[in-house]
């Protein structure tokens, strides 16, 4: 029992180092970020794909329609790790400074170019379930809209740009929201390609653990990775995404029991 | 994807078949166990949430919070990990088994929950004024009225861990996404890119797919017969992709 209060105090020690502290929020920070990026791409291209599998029923855009079903498809029926395993060995990336990466603290551009690769596969994931979601919101709207707006003379565009699109994502809106959720858990995926994010992140200060919990003698007595590390340390991390997502849901509850009101 | 056309690259892959279906057992199996926990703890917790005690309701509560709301990678690092620093021996499979089922568990409940609840409480009251108790009220009356409303989201779950089951790569695990990835990686297959990731998408997609399809007939098909018989309130919401 007396061993393991000494662990203890010297996994809570890791947490106290600032400079690990730090890196695991920094890797938070990249958490958001990444998930608000693919959010904001996925959503672009997902209403895309919306619109065309809706509404491209007649001549020659049925093609698209099939394309565009193909895709939602095949996405939402395979794994997100294929995707970035796919895009980690195919995706071409951009060429990146050594500044530009140190700039976003990495010390090689090897790692912003996982990255990136690894962005590239979690949107054209996502977008396939977005599509599906904002084609939810586009049947919601009813037809009666598109039959108003073409009788005031409206034309195709205007009455998708300012009539049903409108309604649509107002519809939507919580579960765009419990699409964020899944995008912050989803983003966790990355940490098998690229340790930038919290998962990431944790696991790497956890393999190295007897650096920072105070067991480290010399180099010839290098401590020992103890069972209180893992809970300290990824009990952390069950933390700060528990916050996150919990916050969300609990607002998308309260959007949806007052929608139901 | 250059290696698509690659005659060598496909034998490649045709010789190391086996391989690939070995995965692709692995990860069904992984999934049915998973499948199988899972059910268990959903339906344990779903009618702990729809009783009357507020205790009950709070763990069942607290449960799916809990897992919903952390990633699954992240559960089953710390599984793994925890077990494996207490000197505790497990294999990366059983792992896999324990945290899929977990996970999958809070999804299944809330499906169990959301389709109890949607029996209308006049069949509680009738049951009970005829007698029923709690468990024949669930047997007879609630549980076979719910069958038909849990189907649809049920199979999506499985589609779900069905993917899911890629997860399980991180800790070293041998379903077909990590095969997939150690074959065109590895010394003597590696380079197959192309054919290697196309048996492995095609595998899952052949899986996932057709379920998804039952899935959303099912689902249509309840929602046109809840339009003829029930007033047209329902909103047609988004189809939620969580989990």
């Amino acid at each position: 029992m007396d061993k393991f209060m000494v662990d203890l105090q010297g996994s809570l020690g890791i947490l106290k180092n600032p400079d690990v502290l730090s890196y695991l929020l920094q890797g938070l920070l990249f958490t958001i970020g990444i998930s608000v990026i693919t959010i904001v791409l996925s959503l672009i291209i997902g209403a895309v794909l919306a619109l065309v599998r809706n509404y491209c029923t007649s001549g020659p855009a049925r093609i698209l329609r099939s394309v565009a079903s193909a895709y939602i498809e095949l996405f939402r029926n395979t794994p997100l790790m294929l995707w970035m395993f796919i895009c980690f060995v195919m995706c071409p990336a951009p060429a990146v400074s050594k500044a530009f990466a140190e700039m976003l603290g990495f010390t090689s551009t090897v790692a912003v170019k996982t990255l990136f690769k690894a962005i590239v596969a979690f949107t054209l994931f996502t977008s396939a379930i977005m599509a599906e979601i904002i084609r939810g919101g586009l049947n919601s709207v009813a037809r009666g809209q598109f039959e108003a707006a073409y009788s005031q003379g409206f034309g195709t565009m205007q009455t998708m740009t300012l009539i049903v699109l409108p309604q649509a994502f107002r519809n939507i809106i919580p579960t765009l929201l419990s699409q964020m959720i899944t995008t912050i858990k989803d983003s966790s995926y990355m940490a098998s390609l690229v340790t930038v994010e919290l998962m990431a992140r944790t696991k790497l200060i956890i393999s190295k653990a007897n650096s920072y919990n105070g067991t480290w003698v010399d180099r010839f007595d290098r401590g020992t990775i103890n069972v209180t590390d893992v809970f300290v340390l990824f009990g952390f991390a069950f933390l700060v995404y528990f916050a996150i997502n919990f916050t969300l849901s609990c607002i998308v509850r309260r959007m949806r029991s007052r929608k139901r009101a | 994807m250059g290696t698509v056309f690659s005659a060598k690259a496909w034998a490649t892959v045709w010789q190391y078949r086996a391989t690939f279906l070995n995965g692709l057992i692995n990860t069904l199996e992984s999934a049915v166990v998973g499948l199988l926990i899972a059910m268990v703890i959903g339906f344990t917790l779903g009618l702990m949430a729809t009783s009357g005690r507020k205790l009950l309701r709070g763990i069942a509560r607290v449960y799916v919070e809990f897992f919903q709301n952390t990633p699954l990678i992240l559960q089953v690092c710390f599984l793994y990990y925890a077990l494996a620093y207490s000197g505790i021996k497990i294999t990366v499979v059983m792992v896999g088994f324990i945290s899929l089922g977990l996970y999958h568990g809070a999804y299944v409940a809330e499906v169990v929950r959301a389709g109890i609840q949607s029996i209308p409480f006049g069949q509680f009251d009738a049951a009970h004024s005829q007698g029923f108790g709690y468990v024949d009220t669930m047997r007879h009356i609630i549980l076979p009225q719910t069958v038909k409303i849990i189907l649809p989201p049920m199979v999506n779950q499985v589609v779900a861990l069905i993917k899911n089951t890629s997860c399980l790569y991180i800790i070293g695990g041998a379903d077909l996404i990590a095969t997939t990835y150690n074959f065109v990686t590895g010394e003597s297959t590696g380079g197959a890119y192309g054919p290697a990731y196309l048996v492995g998408g095609m595998l899952f997609f052949l899986v996932c797919y057709p379920l998804s399809l039952m899935a959303g007939r099912w689902e249509r098909k309840l929602k046109e017969r809840d339009k003829i018989t029930v007033a047209p309130e329902t909103t047609d919401e988004g189809k939620g992709a969580e989990a």
